[in-house]
C-alpha cells in the first residue's frame, strides 16, 4: 500500500521537529563524548597544539597515581559518612512530619528552605558558622564544654565539616521525595495491618511502611550516591582541596587537572572513569527498580 | 458467638456530623446489613465497631463488654477491606498468616532477622502454618499460598481477603462493601458463597453495601441509613412491604417505587379520576406508593400481563416505552390523568404477552391497581395506614 | 432507650493516633522536628542578621540575632550601587532565561513528534535521549570547552548557556507527558482542519502546563546555583553571575563581614523567596527530576 499524501507530509514534520534538538544533542553530548573517549588516549594538553596518542597511558598513571587514589579515597570516606544520614535521617523527619497534622506544611517548608537556596552562597555561612575561633558552632561547643574543633583546618575533620554542609542541603530533598513515598501508601493498609494485631509503631514500620516504601528507598539511595560523588561546590569555595589534598575529592580533582593544569587527555580519563560510576548507579538503579512494584 | 450492641453512637468530622445518635443491636449469628447511599455514614459506622474511628460518644459492647478503648485486634473482630488492603509485598499465606503472627509471637520475634533465628518463631511456624492451610482449603485457594496478591484475579484476591479474616477465628466479621470491586456475574457467585459462609460458621455479619439487592438478598435484618440517620431496621420484608418512611420506600425496590399524588377524603382515596375505598382516617393531600410489580396490564382482548390480583382499580395508562428485559418487560409511561408524571411498570410475561408487540395496538394500556399493595404517605413522608383495608369488587371506571 | 449522652471521654491509652489526644510522645517529635527546623533555617538567620551588622559584629563572641549597631542599609547599599551585583544578578537572569526559553522550545517540538508522531529513527533518538540523560555536565566538559576556546566564544553569554540549550531530561519529561493526551482528540483537530503547529500550541501546550511549569522551575533553581560552568567559561567580571561571584570571597575580596554577608543574602534570596511564593510547584519541580541541580 501506498504511503498517503499526509502520512508523508506528517514525516517530513516530524523530522524538521526534531531537527534542532537533534543537532544540539549531537553536539552537546555524542560529538564531546567521543572526544572524551579519543582524548583520554592522547597526552593533549591547552597549552601546545602538539599531541600523540599515548594509548592507555593516561589510565595506567590514573590507577597507579597516588593522587587520585587519594581522591578517592576521600570521596568514598566523604560518601560512608554521608549517606547513613541523608538516608536515614531524612525517612526519620519524613515519617514524623507525616504524623504531625497541624506543623507539617510550615515543618516542609523549613527543612526544604536549603535545597532551593544557593550553595555557594549558603558555603560562606557555614564557613562563617564553623569558624574555628569565634565560629557559632565552636561557642556552643564550648558552652557545653565540649572542646572546640578545628572544622576546615584538621586534615581529620574537614571532610567530616563538607558532610555536614551537604546533609544540611540534601536532607530536605531526600525528605520530599520519602514524603511522597510515604503518602502513597494506602492507608487501609495500616488499618487492615492494625485488625491484623500488627499496631506496634515497630510492627508497622516493619511490615507496611519499610516493603512500601521500597522504590522510594532505592531511588533515594541511588540519587543520594550520585550526590555524594558528585560533591564539587563547597570543596571549590571553602578548601580548595586542602589542608593537604585532605578534601580533595574525586570531581574536584578532575577539574584541577583539566581546569588548572590544562591536562586534557588525563582529565579526559578521569572523566570517563566518574561517567562509568555515574552508569554503574544508573544500572543498580534499574535492575531494581521493577523489582518491587506491586499491583 | 457474640452479641453487638452499638449505643447511641454520635461522630462528626470536624463541623460535619456523619451520625446522630445511632443505636443498633446486632444478635448472635445474625446477618445484619447496614445499607444506605454513599455518604449516609455507614462506612463510618463500621469503622466505628471495628476500632478504626473513634466515635464522638455512645458506647460500642460486644458481649456486653464496652469496647470503646480496646484496640481493633482486642476486639474479637475480623474486617474485610472495599479493596481488600492485602499487603501487597506479602504471598497469599504470608497474608493470611499475619493476625496469626502478630497474636502468637512477641515484639521481639517479630522484627526483621529476628524472625527467622529466635526459637519462639520457628516453634510458632508449624502451627501457623495449619491455621493458614485449613482456611485457605476451605476457601479453595490452598493452590493459591505462594502467590502474590497482584497474580490474582479480584475474586481471587477477594477469598484471599476473607481467609485473611477468618483464620483470626473472630467472633464479629465486618465487611465493607466486600463485592463492589468485582464484575456483576461473580458478584452474585461471591454472594452466595459468603451467605453459605455465613450460615456455616455462625458468625455475628455485619455487612455494609449501598446495594439493596445485596442488603435484601443476604441478611437477616436490614439497616437502613440516610444522612447518619437510621431511618429503619428489619427483615427485608418489612422494609419492603411497611416501610418506616417513604425515604426507605423509595430506597428499597428495583426499579423505584411509583409515587403519584392522590387526595383522601371520607374514606376514599382519589387517583385522578379513580376513587379507591381506602379510608386513611385522614383528608387532605396524600402520595401514593405503588411498585412497579404490582401493577396489572391488560388489553382490549382482555389479555393479561403479570400476575393477576384477584381484584383491582382500573387506570387508563398511556405508555412511552416497552423495554423486554426477557424474563418481563419494564413499561414506561404516565397515568393519563396526570400525563406529565413518570410510571414504571414491571409486567411478567405470559403466554399471552411474549413479546413486546402486544403492546403496538394502542396508545394507552388499561392497568389495575390492587389497594392492598399501595403504600400510603402523608405530606411529611410518614406512612399512613387503612384505617379498615375496603377491599371491595373491581370498579370498572 | 435511654437518652445518654455522653461527653467524649478522654482515651489516654488508645491505639489510634488520630483519635488520640496528644500524648506526651507527640509533644515530644513535635519539638524535635522544630529543633531540627531551626538547625536548617539558622544559617539563613544568621545570614541576614550578619548582613545588618558592621564587621568587627560579625564575628562577636556573644552573638546575637538582633544587630547591635544597625548596618544594614549601608550594606546592602554597598553590595547593590558599590559593588557589581546588579550586573552579577542581571547575568544569572540572562544565563538562566535564555537557558529555559531554548531549552523549552527544542524540548516541546521533539517531545511531540517522538510522543505522537510516527517517523524512521524515532526509536534511536529516544533512546539516545535516555542514555543521555545520566552524562552529566562533568563529563563532557573538557571538549565542550576547547571548543568554546577554538571559536574563540569563551566568557559569553553564548558560552555560558550552550551546554544546557537542550535538555534531555525535559524532552523525556514532555515526551512522558505528551503520550498520555488522547490520540483520539488530536485525531478530531486534524479532521477539523487544525495544522500540527496548531495542535501543539492550541491542545497539547495548554495540557502541559504543569509539567512545563515544574521543568521550568527546576532548570532555573538548577542554573541559577550553578557554579562548574560558569566557573570553567567566565573569565571577566562583567560575566560573572552570582553564584559564581561567591568564589571570590575565597580569596580577600571584600574585608567588610557584614557586607559579604549582605552579598550572599541577594545572591540565594531570588530562588528563596521565589520558593516561599511558589511552595507546591518548587518542591515539585525540584523533586520531579531526582537529580538536584
Amino acid at each position: 500500500m501506498a504511503v498517503s499524501k499526509l502520512q508523508r507530509a506528517q514525516t517530513r514534520l516530524a523530522y524538521l521537529l526534531v531537527l534542532p534538538a537533534t543537532f544540539l544533542i549531537l553536539l552537546i553530548y555524542i560529538i564531546p563524548i567521543i572526544f572524551v573517549f579519543l582524548g583520554s588516549l592522547t597526552d593533549y594538553t591547552l597549552v601546545s597544539d602538539y599531541y600523540e596518542f599515548v594509548g592507555l597511558e593516561n589510565y595506567r598513571q590514573m590507577f597507579g597515581d597516588k593522587v587520585f587514589a587519594n581522591a578517592l579515597n576521600n570521596t568514598f570516606f566523604y560518601a560512608v559518612l554521608f549517606l547513613p544520614g541523608a538516608f536515614i535521617i531524612s525517612l526519620v523527619i519524613a515519617i514524623a512530619i507525616q504524623e504531625q497534622k497541624q506543623f507539617r506544611s510550615v515543618l516542609e517548608v523549613l527543612y526544604f528552605l536549603p535545597v532551593t537556596s544557593t550553595l555557594a552562597a549558603m558555603a560562606l555561612v557555614w564557613a562563617a558558622l564553623m569558624d574555628s575561633g569565634q565560629g557559632v558552632i565552636n561557642n556552643t561547643f564550648q558552652l557545653f564544654g565540649l572542646p572546640r574543633v578545628n572544622w576546615f583546618g584538621n586534615e581529620d575533620v574537614v571532610l567530616y565539616s563538607l558532610a555536614i554542609i551537604s546533609l544540611w542541603s540534601i536532607i530536605g530533598f531526600n525528605m520530599v521525595l520519602f514524603l511522597a513515598g510515604l503518602t502513597s501508601i494506602p492507608k487501609n493498609l495500616y488499618e487492615a495491618a492494625a485488625l491484623d494485631g500488627a499496631d506496634h509503631p515497630l510492627d508497622k514500620f516493619f511490615r507496611v511502611t519499610w516493603p512500601m516504601l521500597g522504590p522510594t528507598a532505592m531511588f533515594v539511595a541511588v540519587t543520594s550516591s550520585i550526590t555524594a560523588f558528585k560533591l564539587f561546590d563547597t570543596v571549590a569555595i571553602l578548601t580548595q582541596g586542602g589542608p593537604d589534598r585532605a578534601s580533595e575529592v574525586f570531581l574536584y580533582l578532575a577539574f584541577l587537572e583539566g581546569f588548572e593544569y590544562f591536562n586534557m587527555g588525563y582529565s579526559a580519563a578521569l572523566s570517563l572513569f566518574f561517567l562509568g560510576i555515574i552508569f554503574l548507579f544508573a544500572l543498580i538503579q534499574a535492575l531494581f527498580s521493577d523489582r518491587n512494584v506491586h499491583y | 458467638m457474640a452479641q453487638l450492641n452499638l449505643k447511641n453512637i454520635k461522630k462528626s468530622f470536624g463541623d460535619t456530623p456523619v451520625l446522630h445518635d445511632i443505636s443498633l443491636d446486632v444478635n448472635d449469628g445474625e446477618f445484619v446489613s447496614l445499607v444506605g447511599q454513599s455518604g449516609c455514614g455507614k462506612s463510618t459506622l463500621l469503622r466505628i465497631i471495628a476500632g478504626l474511628e473513634h466515635p464522638d460518644s455512645g458506647d460500642i459492647l460486644i458481649d456486653g463488654q464496652s469496647m470503646l478503648d480496646a484496640a481493633p485486634k482486642d476486639r474479637n473482630i475480623a474486617m474485610v477491606f472495599q479493596d481488600y488492603a492485602l499487603y501487597p509485598h506479602m504471598s497469599v499465606g504470608e497474608n493470611m498468616a499475619m493476625p496469626l503472627v502478630m497474636a502468637s509471637l512477641p515484639l521481639y520475634a517479630r522484627l526483621p532477622i529476628m524472625r527467622s533465628i529466635t526459637p519462639a518463631s520457628r516453634r510458632a511456624q508449624p502451627q501457623i502454618r495449619a491455621g493458614v492451610e485449613t482456611v485457605a482449603k476451605q476457601l479453595r485457594i490452598d493452590h493459591l499460598l505462594d502467590r502474590k496478591p497482584a497474580q490474582l484475579s479480584g475474586g481471587q484476591r477477594q477469598r484471599v481477603a476473607l481467609g485473611r479474616a477468618l483464620v483470626r477465628d473472630p467472633q464479629v466479621f465486618l465487611m465493607d462493601e466486600p463485592l463492589s470491586n468485582l464484575d456483576a456475574k461473580l458478584r452474585v457467585q461471591v454472594r452466595a458463597e459468603i451467605t453459605e459462609l455465613h450460615a456455616k460458621s455462625g458468625l455475628t455479619f455485619v455487612y455494609v453495601t449501598h446495594d439493596q439487592v445485596e442488603a435484601m438478598t443476604m441478611s437477616s435484618r436490614v439497616a437502613l441509613l440516610q444522612t447518619g440517620h437510621l431511618l429503619q431496621v428489619g427483615t427485608p420484608n418489612d422494609l419492603f412491604s411497611d416501610p418506616a418512611n417513604l425515604d426507605v420506600a423509595q430506597f428499597i425496590g428495583s426499579p423505584e417505587i411509583n409515587i403519584i399524588a392522590g387526595e383522601s377524603h371520607a374514606g376514599q382515596v382519589s387517583i385522578g379520576p379513580t376513587q379507591l375505598p381506602i379510608d386513611l382516617g385522614a383528608t387532605g393531600p396524600v402520595q401514593i406508593g405503588i411498585r412497579p410489580e404490582t401493577i396489572l396490564v391488560r388489553n382490549a382482548d382482555g389479555l393479561v400481563a403479570s400476575h393477576a390480583p384477584e381484584h383491582g382499580h382500573a387506570v387508563t395508562f398511556k405508555k412511552r416505552l416497552v423495554e423486554d428485559l426477557g424474563p418481563e418487560f419494564l413499561i414506561h409511561g404516565a397515568f393519563a390523568h396526570d400525563p406529565e408524571g413518570v410510571i414504571r411498570i414491571r409486567a411478567q410475561k405470559s403466554d399471552a404477552y411474549s413479546n413486546a408487540g402486544v403492546f403496538a395496538q394502542s396508545e394507552t394500556l388499561d392497568v389495575v391497581l390492587n389497594p392492598r399493595q399501595l403504600l400510603f404517605f402523608g405530606a411529611d413522608g410518614q406512612p399512613l395506614r387503612p384505617v379498615a383495608t375496603a377491599a371491595k369488587q373491581v370498579e370498572t371506571a | 432507650m435511654a437518652e445518654i449522652s455522653q461527653t467524649p471521654t478522654p482515651t489516654a491509652a488508645h491505639w489510634l493516633d488520630r483519635a488520640k489526644p496528644k500524648s506526651v510522645g507527640r509533644v515530644v517529635t513535635s519539638l524535635l522536628l522544630f529543633l531540627g527546623a531551626w538547625i536548617m533555617v539558622f544559617p539563613f538567620i544568621w545570614m541576614i542578621s550578619s548582613s545588618m551588622k558592621p564587621t568587627d559584629e560579625v564575628y562577636d563572641a556573644d552573638f546575637s540575632i538582633i544587630p547591635k549597631t544597625f548596618k544594614g542599609f549601608e550594606n546592602y547599599y554597598g553590595v547593590i550601587f558599590e559593588q557589581p551585583y546588579l550586573i552579577f544578578l542581571m547575568n544569572s537572569m540572562i544565563v538562566c532565561v535564555g537557558i529555559l526559553v531554548i531549552q523549552l522550545l527544542t524540548a516541546i517540538l521533539a517531545a511531540y513528534a517522538l510522543a505522537k508522531l510516527k517517523f524512521r529513527g524515532s526509536t534511536i533518538l529516544f533512546g539516545t535521549v535516555i542514555a543521555a540523560i545520566t552524562i552529566p555536565i562533568n563529563v563532557t566538559s573538557i571538549p565542550l570547552y576547547i571548543g568554546l576556546v577554538r571559536v574563540g566564544l569563551l566568557d559569553t553569554y553564548f558560552a555560558m548557556m550552550f551546554p544546557f540549550i537542550v535538555s534531555v531530561f525535559a524532552i523525556f519529561l514532555f515526551r512522558q507527558f505528551f503520550r498520555g493526551f488522547p490520540d483520539s482528540i488530536i485525531q478530531a483537530a486534524r479532521v477539523d482542519g487544525f495544522s500540527e503547529i496548531e495542535i501543539i500550541l492550541r491542545l497539547i501546550l495548554p495540557s502541559a502546563v504543569p509539567a512545563i511549569a515544574a521543568f521550568s522551575v527546576f532548570s532555573f533553581v538548577a542554573h541559577w546555583n550553578d557554579l562548574y560552568w560558569p566557573l570553567i567559561v567566565v573569565q571577566s567580571q562583567d560575566k560573572m553571575t552570582a553564584t559564581l561571584s561567591m568564589m571570590q570571597y575565597q580569596s580577600a575580596f571584600d574585608t567588610d563581614y557584614g557586607r559579604t554577608y549582605a552579598s550572599a543574602t541577594v545572591v540565594t534570596a531570588p530562588m528563596v523567596i521565589a520558593f516561599l511564593f511558589a511552595r507546591r510547584l518548587f518542591i515539585r519541580g525540584i523533586t520531579m527530576t531526582g537529580v538536584k541541580g
